[in-house]
């Protein structure tokens, strides 16, 4: 299934792209496990991804937590803590 | 009854707040925020999750017009590069009482800072750096649940 991917911020940065599509590989279930699976990549994407500690992540424009289902999911994003206001 | 704008245009909050008054309330409240010169700090640049901002500020004001009797909510949020001294933010509620209109302005002003999808970046001369959530805004933000 088709999935459209985020990046937002230091996120952003360091991927170097804001954004692209994939095919969800199998045994994908949860934004963990796609971070992960984006840090094995290697690089830029093993720098933003490194500790997923330290990201947030939203699935079609909703916060979840990093071990929500993301099974129907469209868009998910990954980015830092937020700092508007 | 609900205003929410995300954009790169400064904002007149004189007419923002003319606005709210004119919505039949006998109290109005607001929240302006301005970028600080923060050690040595010339400009920032806000980043957003177009889409997903004006849907999170939108179902913040929602909120709000459920938990306190409003007649009125404007969000105004800018993104781009701001300047020291710039407006960066404002939040107004219009009610029939102040302390309606001071709580939700005080809400909505606490849970932008940690649900709505904006990050700053700061420019000083040494350089730039993206700005880090804060715990005691997270705290603030908690109080409300």
């Amino acid at each position: 299934m088709a999935l459209d991917i985020l990046y937002f911020a230091w996120v952003r940065e360091r991927v170097g792209i804001g954004g692209e599509r994939i095919d969800l590989p199998a045994g994908i279930g949860t934004p963990l496990d796609l971070a992960n699976w984006l840090a094995a990549r290697g690089g830029g994407y093993a720098e933003a991804f490194a500790d997923p500690a330290r990201l947030r992540c939203a699935v079609d424009q909703d916060i979840v937590p990093l071990t929500a289902d993301l099974a129907n999911v469209a868009e998910i994003a990954f980015f830092p803590p937020v700092t508007g206001g | 009854m609900i205003s929410v704008r995300v954009q790169p245009e400064d904002f007149d909050g004189g007419a923002e707040l003319a606005a709210l008054e004119g919505k039949g309330g006998g109290a109005v409240a607001s929240f302006t925020g301005i970028v600080r010169a923060d050690d040595g700090v010339e400009a920032m640049t806000l980043e957003h999750y177009p889409g997903m901002t004006e849907k999170a500020l939108t179902a913040l004001a929602d909120h709000a017009m459920g938990r306190w009797p409003l007649c009125g909510v404007t969000v105004i949020h800018r993104v781009g590069t701001l300047r020291a001294g710039d407006r960066i933010v404002f939040v107004g509620t219009a009610s029939n009482h102040r302390a309606a209109a001071l709580e939700a302005c005080t809400f909505l002003i606490d849970r932008l800072k940690t649900d709505a999808p904006f990050w700053k970046k700061e420019h000083r001369r040494s350089g730039d750096s993206w700005v880090d959530a804060r715990s005691a805004d997270d705290a603030a933000a908690r109080s409300w649940d």
